[in-house]
């Protein structure tokens, strides 16, 4: 039941972000797949212990290959999935803590927080860029078995389609 | 060769107006350089440089020919503008349409607004405000207060950034309101957790998304561009910071 309601909670929110980030209106929910797929490996792995930092990897990791399909399906740029996916991943409640205790002046407490974000980001950052890298190296590893004649033949077929 | 030259200086302007767009929607700074130069491959020039940072662009077309340089004064993140100017530059890399087509697409799309209205973009954030209640185990009855919160702040927001221009000052303002919509709705007992309220009504609003795209093009190796948007990200989370602070602190 929990996990229901964090899906489709986190659907509507990544949604409305896609909104706000004006992505095309026929992608915005898409949108909000990938980013309640990237949430519930979140908040499943929070669940059973892992650490928030690894947890953010993870799902990082799966929002980037999701993004990929999308991108590659709908003929869109990636970042079109990615931004808006994540969205529920991002620190912005624990950057905004830094800066609310910085000008607070505890600042021991906001060198913790901005620590806690910086290393946040960096985790999804690696996730989305290890999942792109990943993504294409075997996209790669499936093309060198074809012949060059074959991708000739495709790149034919879809210029009549278009 | 006068005609040739005058193919050139289309060509660079075309190139570099896409360069343009993106930049100024959002798009990461590899992705720019990539479809610049991909572009440029397909009207069978081959060495074309670029130098990309997210305050301007340098593009020039090879050793003997013409340079050109663009800055970039307005940085936001708007999806559909990657998305048209990327159909463009592909569909003149397949060649099916001509760099004249492309360019006078390209010149469309910078003018066009392609944003939804406002007061659904408003109504996006309002409710993406209240979701987060759930997602970062808040109170269901808080929920109305963190809609009204984030709903006021975004167009706060809208509202000064259009009569301002200043971006420091616009979130300030917006997190300034979230601030007191939130102080006032626990005072008259609408709402219980303050922080909360706060952090999800100001949620529209803080650079989470900055923050990651610095660290990444940091690992891409883009060390200016990275620079460049850590320092953006940070000014927009100190601007949000001091607005709540200053509430906060009466």
């Amino acid at each position: 039941m929990e996990f229901i309601l964090q899906a489709v909670f986190s659907f509507i929110f990544t949604a409305c972000f896609g909104v706000i980030f004006n992505a095309p209106t026929k992608a915005i929910p898409y949108c909000g797949v990938v980013g309640a797929i990237g949430w519930i490996i979140y908040y499943t792995a929070i669940q059973i212990g892992v650490t928030e930092v690894q947890a953010s990897f993870l799902g990082a990791f799966v929002i980037g290959i999701v993004a990929q399909v999308f991108a590659r399906r709908f003929k869109m740029p990636m970042i079109i999935f990615n931004v808006s996916g994540i969205i529920p991943l991002v620190p912005g409640g624990i950057a905004y803590n830094t800066m609310r205790n910085i000008v607070e002046l505890d600042y021991s407490m906001g060198i913790q927080n901005g620590m806690r974000a910086f290393m946040i980001s960096g985790a999804i950052a690696m996730g989305l860029v290890f999942a792109e890298v990943i993504v294409q190296l075997v996209l790669q590893m499936l093309r060198s078995g074809k012949t060059s004649m074959q991708t000739f033949a495709r790149a034919k077929r879809r210029q009549k389609i278009k | 060769m006068d005609k040739n030259e005058q193919n050139y200086e289309m060509a660079l302007n075309c190139f570099l107006l896409a360069g343009q767009i993106m930049m100024e929607s959002g798009a990461e700074t590899y992705r720019v350089e990539d479809t610049m130069l991909r572009m440029a491959r397909s009207q069978n020039i081959e060495d074309a440089q670029s130098y990309v940072t997210p305050t301007g662009i340098i593009l020039s077309l090879g050793k003997r020919q013409i340079t050109k340089i663009t800055s970039i004064t307005t940085r936001i993140t708007d999806l559909h503008k990657i998305a048209k100017v990327n159909s463009v530059s592909r569909k003149l890399t397949f060649k099916m349409i001509t760099l004249e087509e492309a360019y006078d697409e390209l010149r469309k799309i910078q003018k066009t607004n392609y944003f939804l209205p406002v007061h659904l973009q408003i109504l996006a954030g309002a409710i993406a405000s209240s979701c987060f209640m759930i997602l970062f185990n808040g109170l269901w009855s808080d929920m109305p207060a963190a809609f009204v919160a984030g709903g006021v702040g975004y167009l706060v927001v809208i509202v000064i950034q259009e009569m301002t221009r200043v971006k420091f000052f616009s979130e300030f303002l917006a997190a300034l309101v979230v601030g007191l919509i939130a102080t006032l709705a626990v005072h008259f007992g609408l709402g219980t957790e303050m922080d909360k309220i706060i952090v999800g009504g100001v949620m529209p609003l803080v650079p989470g998304v900055l923050i990651t795209n610095a660290v990444r093009d940091l690992m891409a190796g883009h060390f200016t561009s990275g620079i460049v948007k850590g320092t953006e990200a940070f000014l927009t989370a100190f601007a949000i910071g001091s607005g709540i602070a200053l509430v906060v602190a009466f």
